[in-house]
């Protein structure tokens, strides 16, 4: 296993097989999400409730699931650049970084359209919208940071510390509607009990979640390779493969 | 793995063991922090505040809870409502004059935002409907609310 990790980390090996994985995962999102927007806005029964306006749950339930999920990865695999000084992990973190502010910026967005008719605002700052929204700065932060930062590897580091930190908000977002009283509901599908969502309603909703997993991980192995040929300019690697091409 | 962690270089783990002490030393900050705003971090007050004299008397400040099936009025013409809220314990008379939001239904959670006048009506500038977080088809409903019926028929 440590031994796989250390190869996956070279930089030309994981060029090579990050390449080769890229069809397959796209073949694979693109099967998932078919699936699942057909079984979310088609098959699903409408809400007792809501009617068809619950539909946004598709959308918005695994955009918000994926912006926690994305900025773990960002902050661990920051950390562990700053433990061993790998590059690849350092290049993992800081291009999750625009991928997890489009999530979060989502997870809002699609939030706020639905509330204005369901709720009746398109904003309260309760503390579910808020650390949400303080997610979501946390991100454009990283950003920020990096791009100020000249030298890349310093930059890196610089900015793991910043997610580091950040990781406080993670907990706070997931259990800000059970400490505080808040407009947002509680959690359905996320909790130690029975999920409150019909079995129909929930099959297209988890498998949203699992095409969004996917979704990231090819936006991710993109942007890794964009980076990693930026930083590896003038290496023998890349020199060899870029002459195949 | 585990093996491999203590086999770990020196520097390599005094850098790991400065980042959970960084780690640890935010999140007792963080909560401290939310622990002295607890109150502030609350969105609402409950009926059982306000009758209690919890609930600021001078400002507006929100009032959650459940509307009372069979209190919903609409005395005239106008938009104005009159309805009473409860947390199961106490209950308060609510008036308001606006649009309801969709999800505005006796039996349904609402939050709303207004002052509490002298003779303990909550006038409300707002109001929220707040979706609990059950998701189902409108039939599992009808067929729970019968089994319900059912229940309290016996």
């Amino acid at each position: 296993m440590m031994k796989f990790l250390h190869k996956f980390s070279s930089p030309p090996y994981f060029y090579s097989i990050s390449g080769r994985m890229l069809p397959w995962l796209t073949a694979l999102f693109l099967v998932l999400l078919a699936y699942g927007l057909y079984g979310g806005l088609v098959t699903a029964p409408a809400d007792y409730q809501q009617g068809d306006s619950f539909r946004i749950i598709y959308v918005h339930v695994p955009a918000a699931w994926m912006s926690m999920f994305i900025y773990m990865v960002m902050a661990v695999s920051g950390g562990i650049g700053l433990i061993w000084r790998i590059k690849l992990a350092e290049i993992v973190s800081i291009s999750s970084a625009p991928i997890g502010a489009s999530f979060t910026l989502l997870a809002l967005v699609t939030g706020s359209l639905w509330g204005k008719p369901m709720w009746g605002t398109w904003w309260v700052w309760d503390a579910r919208l808020t650390s949400e929204l303080i997610l979501f700065f946390l991100y454009l932060g990283v950003i920020g940071l990096y791009n100020a930062i000249e030298d890349n590897r310093t930059a890196s580091r610089a900015v793991a510390i910043l997610a580091l930190v950040g990781v406080v908000n993670i907990p706070i977002i997931h259990y800000s509607v059970e400490w505080w009283s808040s407009l947002h509901q509680g959690p359905t599908v996320t909790k130690f009990a029975k999920p409150s969502i019909h079995i129909d309603m929930l099959i297209p909703l988890l498998v949203m979640a699992v095409a969004f997993k996917i979704y990231y991980a090819i936006a991710l192995l993109l942007r890794c390779r964009n980076e990693l040929v930026q930083r590896e300019q003038g290496s023998r690697w890349l020199d060899e493969v870029l002459e195949k091409v | 793995m585990m093996s491999s962690a203590f086999k770990m270089k020196p520097i390599r783990r005094a850098r790991l063991s400065l980042i959970l002490l960084m780690v640890a030393g935010v999140s007792v900050a963080a909560w401290f922090g939310l622990r002295s705003f607890n109150e502030n971090l609350m969105f609402f007050f409950s009926t059982s505040d306000v009758v209690e004299g919890k609930a600021p008397k001078d400002h507006l400040f929100r009032l959650g809870g459940m509307v009372v099936k069979g209190t919903v009025q609409r005395p005239g013409e106008g938009l104005t409502v009159k309805f009473i809220l409860t947390d199961m314990a106490k209950e308060v008379p609510v008036e308001y004059t606006g649009i309801l939001p969709d999800l505005f239904r006796e039996g349904q959670g609402i939050i709303a935002n207004g002052k509490l006048t002298e003779n303990g009506v909550f006038v409300a500038q707002e109001v929220l409907a707040k979706h609990d977080e059950n998701y189902m088809p409108p039939e599992v409903a009808g067929s729970m609310k019968t089994a319900q019926n059912k229940e309290s028929a016996k």
